[in-house]
């Protein structure tokens, strides 16, 4: 069922008559289209929640869109233009959290499993096999003599 | 009437899910074998019932009976057939009463299952299954009933969300769910070896092939929710890594790792607690994914099922068995004798890389999907996590995996040789380069990501077969002793290389979308619009009346280049009853590739089309069938078909603490 929440949710809030990007918001320059369309993915639709506005298909979204638009055609960075709509909006339109002292665990956590992870196996694996290297006490003269008995016995 | 009686049969269910959950138990520690055998009666019983209830919901939603409250806010006269009955379960109630009657049963299944279990380890799971299936019954019963009437009846109903109109609803959900619950009956096995102390090979194949089955049912569920919200939604996009989403992968990436584990439980009678836990955590993840899905924590406001009580009680549901078979755990788990040791560089060894890698995959999209929730609790901060924390986390932790996968699934159980086996996996590791050299020539450029997704993926295809081709060669010689191997081979080989080469076939399918392209226009009739590699021509605009809908159908003509492909329908719909809009996409597949066609509104005097090239995405999905053949393979090797022996006289025995 969690698609038709997904559904659901998106069928109730986002189905209004507008459907993503526009030809109309189109910018003549490929170059600025193509650097909207990546701050645009980036940017949380406030309205439909799990989408980027790029997505969207909520009004709210496409003045957004029209926004990130406009500040790359008066000569804003990408960083300025993230940060013009953060400044409006907070984190939460970021889909990507920055890192800061409340999100270095949830950035870090991944990697310090693994690391953790492998560091125990490593160590588990080390332990298995020096004592089964020390404790094994090498033959006899008496049980070498019996073993190349035995084998002798075998091969005949 | 039927609704009474529907309604009452649940009820009675309840009653007898009681029964099935302490009975059996109780006569197990007192030694009384009568008590000791109600489970499979009590358990059957209980699907019958949970099923005639369940049926009775259906007759009423194929007759319209709109004095049902369920069926007048979910239904309408004018659908389908299929639609009145998928409607069935495209509603909170309804779908919870789909939920239940699947985790009955996989209850009734284990009940008649041929397969001779011990008797306390079938008593106890039965058990186990039964006091899931009594707190989900009360959750149904007590907070979401779906029987209940109106009075008096509306002369129609409101119809079913128009995006649910769809065969998407007839298939995704119910095989979403038998993965999904499938895993209670695992978790039931784990807490019953708990319970009786002992866990053994004979534990780990009488649990592997349920592991195999949900597996099997939940990337079959997971793929084609993915393919419907890629057709329905518009946009074409196929992953959101949103919560609800999420919550599906958590089970299925631990399923994956149990799968995994309970080969080397099986073989090397090794790392039994932690697949214990792993039994453990899997349905814990399903559960957790009810409690995001049903009490909509994740979506706050937005949430369709909004319903504080039924969010308190699923997360009370959730508490008491996940937080119980933890305490279980802990108390129980020490007395389990670790089994025993293994060389690093092994079959095994290389199993439990794997399941560090696929747990830490696990974490991080449980991590990802929880952290916003908590960190708004403690601090009031409110931060998104969406899919370029994914990209970042989740893809750097299963890359390596795939990329050592070949290599592991060649090496020999107990001492492996590393460097034979990467020996063995040169050829397949040339092939992989030269693709992924061939691809940077042919495509010119592009991302560079890319091209080394599709080496991956040839490497894991390719490395797959490789296994298998040297087994079959290695000691046959002739055409048809190679056949006769092939054939003698374990199917659980086959099982193994399908689902490793269905791995392979996604991961080249979510590569190639780096290559995809999307034209954005407004058209008029007889104007063209080209996307990569497909250029559509807008022929008409007409208007077409369905059951319950009304639509604008736009056709187009298809074509690559010079090669003219079928012309192609894309549609706006109004359905009438909710006059809610929805946009129906219109989809060309061009091999394994897809040319995919959206309308937007109508602007100066054309319509808005949004057309997308979708190079070799099929294979995302494919790839995800492949892998689910490949586990339904597993599922008939002969070691699952033939009775399990009987426990070994020299069994490891732990005695109960007390």
């Amino acid at each position: 069922m969690r698609r038709v929440l997904a559904l659901l949710m998106l069928g109730l809030l986002c189905a209004s008559p507008v459907r993503a990007v526009q030809p109309d918001e189109v910018l003549p320059n490929a170059t600025l289209e193509q650097r909207a369309r990546q701050i645009s993915g980036g940017l949380r639709c406030l309205v439909c929640q799990n989408q980027s506005i790029d997505d969207s298909d909520a009004p709210l979204a496409r003045d957004l869109r029209i926004l990130v638009r406009e500040r790359l055609v008066a000569g804003d960075t990408d960083e300025a233009v993230r940060d013009f709509v953060v400044a409006r909006y907070g984190n939460f339109v970021l889909l990507s959290p920055p890192l800061n002292i409340r999100t270095i665990a949830l950035w870090v956590a991944p990697f310090l499993i693994l690391a953790f992870g492998l560091a125990y196996l490593g160590r588990r694996s080390r332990l298995m096999r020096t004592p089964a290297g020390q404790q094994t006490k090498p033959l006899s003269e008496d049980e070498q003599a019996r073993v190349d008995a035995l084998i002798r016995r075998d091969g005949n | 009437m039927i609704v009474e009686i529907g309604h009452f049969a649940l009820a009675l269910a309840l009653g007898v899910a009681v029964v099935q959950a302490l009975v059996p138990l109780w006569g197990v520690s007192r030694r009384d074998a009568a008590l000791a055998s109600v489970g499979p009666a009590a358990a059957v019983t209980c699907f019958l019932l949970v099923a005639f209830s369940f049926l009775a919901l259906v007759v009423s939603y194929v007759r319209s009976d709109f004095s049902v409250e369920n069926v007048v806010a979910n239904s309408h006269s004018a659908q389908p057939l299929i639609y009145k009955v998928t409607s069935t379960w495209g509603n909170h109630e309804g779908s919870m009463l789909l939920w239940v009657l699947i985790l009955t049963l996989f209850g009734a299944l284990v009940a008649v299952s041929r397969r001779s279990l011990p008797t306390r380890l079938r008593a106890g799971t039965l058990a186990a299954q039964g006091f899931v299936t009594v707190a989900f019954l009360a959750f149904v019963l007590l907070t979401s009933n779906p029987f209940r009437r109106l009075d008096p009846a509306p002369g129609e109903g409101q119809d079913l969300n128009p995006i649910l109109q769809d065969l998407g609803l007839a298939i995704h959900p119910p095989l979403l769910y038998v993965g999904y619950v499938g895993f209670s009956i695992t978790y039931a096995f784990a807490v019953a070896a708990l319970i009786d102390g002992r866990i053994d090979a004979v534990w780990a194949r009488a649990v592997r092939p349920w592991t195999l089955l949900a597996w099997v049912f939940l990337t079959l569920g997971i793929a084609m929710g993915s393919y419907w919200a890629y057709y329905e939604l518009g946009w074409g996009g196929w992953w959101f890594w949103d919560p609800v989403e999420n919550a599906s992968l958590m089970p299925w990436l631990a399923g994956t790792a149990l799968i995994h584990s309970t080969v080397v439980m099986e073989k090397r009678d090794a790392l039994k607690v932690w697949t214990i836990l792993l039994a453990i955590l899997t349905f814990s993840l399903s559960l957790l994914g009810t409690f995001i899905v049903r009490s909509g924590v994740l979506t706050s406001v937005h949430s369709f099922a909004s319903d504080p009580g039924r969010g308190l009680f699923i997360l009370a549901i959730l508490v008491f068995f996940v937080g119980g078979s933890l305490a279980l755990f802990a108390w129980r788990a020490p007395l389990l004798r670790q089994g025993g040791l293994f060389a690093p560089i092994s079959r095994e060894g290389a199993l439990v890389v794997n399941n560090l890698f696929i747990a830490t995959a696990c974490a991080t999209v449980f991590i990802g999907t929880l952290y916003p929730l908590v960190l708004e609790m403690l601090t009031g901060d409110k931060i998104s996590v969406g899919p370029p924390f994914f990209n970042a986390t989740f893809v750097p932790v299963v890359v390596p995996l795939l990329l050592l996968l070949p290599i592991g699934q060649t090496l020999a159980w107990k001492r492996g040789d590393l460097l034979g086996a990467a020996q063995r996996m040169s050829a397949a590791l040339v092939l992989a380069i030269v693709s992924g050299l061939a691809v940077v020539a042919i495509m010119r450029g592009g991302p560079v990501l890319a091209p080394l997704g599709i080496g991956l993926g040839v490497f894991l295809i390719a490395g797959s077969a490789w296994d298998i081709g040297e087994r079959v060669v290695r000691r046959a010689s002739g055409a048809s002793a190679m056949l006769s191997r092939a054939i003698g081979l374990p199917r659980s080989a086959w099982g193994t290389a399908f689902a490793h080469a269905g791995v392979g076939l996604s991961v080249i399918g979510i590569a190639a979308a780096a290559w995809s392209a999307e034209g954005i226009g407004v058209l008029k009739p007889g104007e063209s619009l080209t996307s990569g590699r497909y250029t559509v021509v807008l022929e008409t605009v007409t208007p077409r009346k369905g059951p319950n809908f009304t639509e604008d159908v736009a056709r187009f003509r298809v074509s690559a280049g010079d090669r003219q492909l079928k012309p192609v329908e894309a549609m706006k719909r109004v359905y009438t009853a909710r006059a809610m809009p929805t946009t129906e996409a219109g989809i060309r597949t061009d091999g394994l590739s897809q040319v995919y066609v959206s309308l937007g509104e109508p602007q100066g005097g054309g319509i808005a089309v949004r057309v997308y090239d979708k190079p070799l995405i099929l294979l995302i999905w494919i790839g995800a069938v492949v892998m689910a053949f490949g586990g339904a393979l597993s599922l008939t090797d002969r070691r699952f078909r033939l009775a399990v022996p009987r426990r070994a006289a020299t069994r490891t025995v732990i005695q109960p603490a007390e």
